[in-house]
Formats: structure tokens, C-alpha cells, sequence
């Protein structure tokens, strides 16, 4: 199993263990944790409300994974989205990537996160002492995910 | 016509529902015209529901609005996709 969405906290190191257990073929495992921030602009985070579209969200997770594996060569993927209450400091997302090379590694883990920031059916809203807000996609994010798809990297 | 409508996000808890099946008026429909039906129920409505706020799917696929709608589709709502 590649895929997991999950309201339970992940171990780190577990996941990389066996994302290269079995295979000596592996030399290289890049891995990138999201963690929920203290701060939106000036305002104090006090938690994240994360939820999604069932169904729809695995699809679409399932689609990104096999476009990583057509571009780059890959021994193995993983990724972990947490949903539901989370609070500062907690880990949010994991996306892990095995490879023989570290360069494909890097990139298609990089690939991964950007793709599904922008593409994956997950909301989140935050809570600060001002009230309750749900996120926008961020433009930084859409040029991230955009440059995967117009030849500015490889 | 028949259609199967899921809510997520900001709608979903402004407008305070997740699920419906709806029939909409017969004929070739498409996102837009489904949007602007539903934007007759009300003031709130129309603003969470407004062509600049809302973002969709058909079948569980992301769709633009010119996007045509069929019997028994399953169509979602919700805001600005903010994961990760």
C-alpha cells in the first residue's frame, strides 16, 4: 500500500524503513513531512481542520503517483495525508520516494507534494483567535505545480 | 434529471449541507446553469456558490464550468482546493 489518508500520526522513520526494505537496489530515499504552523501572516494558528473528498481524493493521488513513475525511476513512492483536527507542530503530509539515483528521487518527490497541493481534493480550514477561515489555493503553489507542466523542469 | 450533489469545504459549512440528489430542469445542463440554478435558492447561496468562489467535479474528475452534466452524475462543490 502507497497510499494512505488517515486521521492517525505517522513515524518517520517507520515509513522510510520499509519504503526501502527488501532492495538493495535503493541508494537513494528523499522524503518531505508537512507540519501544521503557529502563525498565519500575524495572527496566532491555534488548530487546522483538514477534510476531503473521499474516493475522489485517492484517484487523484493514484493518478499523480503513476505520472511520478512514468517520469522518473522509481523503486518506490508513499504518501500519508492526515485529516481531520490537527494541531501546531503536527505533522500534516508525508511523501516519500526511493530511487536508485538521488536525482530522481528529489524530483519526483518534489513533483508529488506540488502536484498535490494543487490537485488533490483536500481543504483546509484554520482557526485563529480571530475565527475560522478556509484556506485559498496560494498562487505560489499553482506557479509551483505549473512548472512541472511546461518544461521548465525535467 | 436526476444528479447527485456532495459538498465540501466552505460551502459545505456555509450552506450547512454535504449531500443532495436533486432533479434539475430537463435538457442538456452544464456546470454554469447548474451553478446559476442553484444560486436561486438565496442570498447565501448565491454568494458561496458564485462562478469566482466555487470550484467542481464530475465523477470525481476536476471540470470547468462549460462542463456538461449527465443523468446520475455524481457533482461536487467546494471551495479552492488547499491541501497539504
Amino acid at each position: 500500500m502507497n497510499l494512505s489518508i488517515q486521521t492517525a500520526d505517522f513515524d518517520l522513520a517507520a515509513e522510510l524503513a520499509a519504503l526501502r526494505a527488501g532492495s538493495a537496489k535503493v541508494g537513494a530515499l528523499v522524503s518531505f513531512v508537512g507540519l501544521v504552523r503557529d502563525f498565519s501572516g500575524d495572527e496566532k494558528v491555534e488548530n487546522i481542520f483538514l477534510e476531503h473528498y473521499p474516493g475522489m481524493c485517492e484517484k487523484a493521488l493514484e493518478k499523480i503517483i503513476a505520472e511520478a513513475n512514468e517520469r522518473w525511476r522509481l523503486l518506490g513512492v508513499r504518501v500519508i495525508h492526515r485529516v481531520g483536527q490537527l494541531l501546531p507542530n503536527e505533522q500534516i503530509v508525508l511523501v516519500a520516494t526511493a530511487s536508485e539515483h538521488r536525482s530522481d528521487a528529489f524530483a519526483a518527490c518534489e513533483f508529488i507534494i506540488d502536484t498535490l497541493k494543487t490537485t488533490a481534493p483536500f481543504w483546509k480550514r484554520e482557526q485563529t483567535q480571530q475565527g475560522s477561515e478556509w484556506l485559498d489555493t496560494k498562487d505560489s503553489d499553482i506557479r509551483r505545480m505549473q512548472r512541472w507542466h511546461n518544461g521548465e523542469t525535467t | 434529471m436526476k444528479i447527485h450533489l456532495l459538498y465540501f469545504g466552505r460551502p459545505r459549512e456555509a450552506l450547512n449541507i454535504s449531500g443532495e440528489t436533486v432533479n434539475v430542469p430537463d435538457g442538456a445542463i452544464t456546470l454554469a446553469q447548474l451553478l446559476a440554478w442553484l444560486r436561486l435558492r438565496g442570498e447565501n447561496w448565491a454568494k458561496e456558490l458564485a462562478d469566482n468562489r466555487v470550484r467542481c467535479a464530475i465523477n470525481q474528475e476536476l471540470a470547468e464550468l462549460s462542463a456538461a452534466i449527465n443523468e446520475n452524475d455524481e457533482v461536487a462543490l467546494f471551495s479552492p482546493i488547499s491541501g497539504g
